[in-house]
């Protein structure tokens, strides 16, 4: 039994949850591998190496995958997981997994389990269905296991203490199917935000884009990441990456402090396995108090400067 | 060009789901079901299409029980021109919907394929692109714009740190995310016109379709419960509680 984990990476490093994803790995048991495919993505690879508990890396270096489409990246997977005879092939849920995986599973036809928050055995696994208001537990029948990790359901394997070999991988030629023409990533001073230990996230309550800058002094002084309910995204308060909530990121922070915000269910999908969640809302009947530990009722314009200046 | 969009009855988004006291499932006997959200995106961006002249005619498709022609309805009152039922009970998979609505992409020739990027119920994010994979086809999933140039489509998708752009040949499989557009109501004339609006059914043995689930279930059940509901007086015992009691800052 083996298991191949693609690995989530920017080139020069990996994505956090790709740790996450190796522990989810060494719950079910057996070797395991990881792919890094991408092009001048020699760091990652020595990083994956590293990581305790690796057995061996992958690493499919080619100027077609430098975009990561989903179609070159498939192409490039799928013989590589029928050749080593894998049980198990994991990418960690995150946009680059969600989008990457299903291709592979279709590929190799298999069905996909989606963002699993546990493993309790080879073949069986949990995961959140209806915005997490359940979580199942399913069996699959299939010979090849493909799953997407959901990170705050795993601890982060150790990226240090591994020395496992990094062997090169043969690319898929260019499928030619889509070509990446633009990225517009968001610029931040703030922490990554499915990684960051501290998250203050924003909602309607805040009222204007011009005001949600007043989490931004906050998030300095705590060196938290900065989110948003999607009724802050949607009214354009900030870009579509702060989302948090079932269709947004999922979070688990040690620190999630939500303000003005009121608590849709798709928004505590996204963040109710924080370790300790603050409140910060006018209206005392809002649902996000029902899951917070915290709950401060008020005006947050006026709060937060309070809060400011408590911080010292 | 001919459009196909999907179309996926799910538990409303308003409604509070339970969880069935044996674990087998959760309630859905006498629950108000919809179409699922991502999907009316999608069939919202195939009625704009046509309307800017991209698109000339919309097909609807839906999997599953024959409570699904609401849902077909519902498509065909925001505007789908026909609708397809794949009519079964048994219990679809995201791979056995891909293999479905492979078979009818067989069949219509549609140049695009518009699906929601996930439905609400159970969470999976997987037809779009396993169907993509299917046919050979390019997928530009989370699409938060659209646009069909000849034979090219251009999308901008919404990805972990912002956005990327990417152009496609088509035929293409497009996955809706929810900044796409925001979908129209069904207006009345519309709702009665939708009544005479071709819907033709078919079922995945006609379609030569093995539907075999892969997954079981084997139980469901509630999350464990938060125990919320603390309350602060202002700022400086925020502050304080988090420092000393949860220890957090």
């Amino acid at each position: 039994m083996t298991t191949l984990i693609i690995a989530d990476h920017g080139g020069a490093a990996l994505h956090a949850a790709t740790l996450n994803t190796v522990t989810a790995a060494q719950k079910i048991g057996g070797d395991i591998h990881v792919l890094v495919a991408g092009s001048n993505a020699g760091g990652a690879a020595q990083a994956a190496a590293k990581i305790a508990g690796v057995a061996k890396v992958l690493h499919a270096d080619a100027p077609q995958l430098a975009g990561a489409t989903a179609e070159n990246l498939a192409a490039t997977i799928v013989p590589i997981v029928k050749a080593g005879g894998y049980s198990h092939v994991l990418a960690p849920a995150t946009g680059f997994g969600k989008n990457v995986l299903p291709r592979v599973a279709a590929m190799l036809d298999v069905a996909q389990i989606s963002e699993i928050v546990a493993v309790e055995g080879a073949d069986t696994f949990v995961r959140p269905i209806y915005a997490g208001s359940a979580l199942a537990t399913v069996r699959s029948a299939d010979p090849v296991k493909v799953i997407t990790v959901r990170a705050t359901g795993f601890d982060a394997a150790a990226a240090e203490g591994g020395s496992a070999a990094v062997e090169s991988a043969a690319a898929a030629a260019d499928t030619e199917l889509t070509k990446v023409t633009g990225q517009e990533l968001s610029k931040s001073e703030r922490p990554e935000l499915t990684s960051a230990r501290i998250v203050i996230s924003g909602g309607r309550g805040l009222g204007s884009a011009e005001n949600f800058k007043l989490l931004e002094a906050l998030a300095a002084k705590l060196n938290a990441a900065l989110g948003a309910s999607r009724a802050a995204v949607d009214a354009g308060y900030v870009p579509n990456d702060f989302q948090v909530g079932q269709t947004g990121k999922i979070v688990a922070p040690e620190l999630y402090i939500a303000v003005g915000i009121s608590g849709a269910i798709q928004h505590l999908a996204g963040m109710k396995d924080s370790k300790v969640i603050v409140a910060i809302n006018k209206d005392p009947e809002a649902p996000i108090f029902q899951v917070a530990d915290y709950g401060l009722v008020g005006d947050l314009f006026k709060i937060i400067p309070e809060l400011q200046s408590a911080l010292g | 060009m001919k459009i196909l969009v999907s179309a996926k009855r799910v538990v409303d988004y308003n409604v509070k789901v339970r969880v069935k006291p044996d674990g087998s499932g959760v309630d859905t006997a006498n629950v108000k079901m919809s179409m699922n959200p991502f999907d009316e995106i999608a069939v919202e961006e195939a009625v704009r299409l046509k309307e800017r002249g991209a698109a000339t005619e919309i097909v609807a498709v839906s999997c599953g029980p024959a409570a699904c022609q609401e849902t077909l309805r519902t498509a065909l009152a925001l505007g789908a021109d026909r609708a397809i039922l794949v009519e079964t009970d048994a219990d679809l998979q995201p791979l056995a919907v891909a293999k479905l609505l492979k078979a009818i992409v067989a069949k219509e020739q549609p140049k695009l394929v518009i699906m929601g990027k996930q439905a609400i119920d159970d969470d999976s994010n997987q037809t779009g692109q396993m169907l993509a994979a299917l046919l050979g086809w390019p997928q530009a999933t989370y699409a938060s714009k659209v646009e069909i140039a000849g034979e090219r489509a251009t999308v901008k998708r919404e990805v972990d740190g912002g956005l990327e752009t990417v152009e496609t040949g088509l035929p293409a499989v497009v996955t809706t995310d929810l900044r796409l557009n925001e979908p129209r109501y069904a207006t009345l004339p519309n709702i009665m016109k939708a009544k005479k609006k071709p819907l033709e059914t078919t079922t995945p043995a006609a379609l030569g379709v093995d539907v075999q689930p892969r997954i079981t279930t084997l139980k469901v059940v509630e999350p464990p419960k938060r125990k919320g509901g603390g309350k602060v007086a202002d700022a400086a015992e925020l502050v304080a509680k988090l420092r000393n009691e949860a220890k957090v800052i």
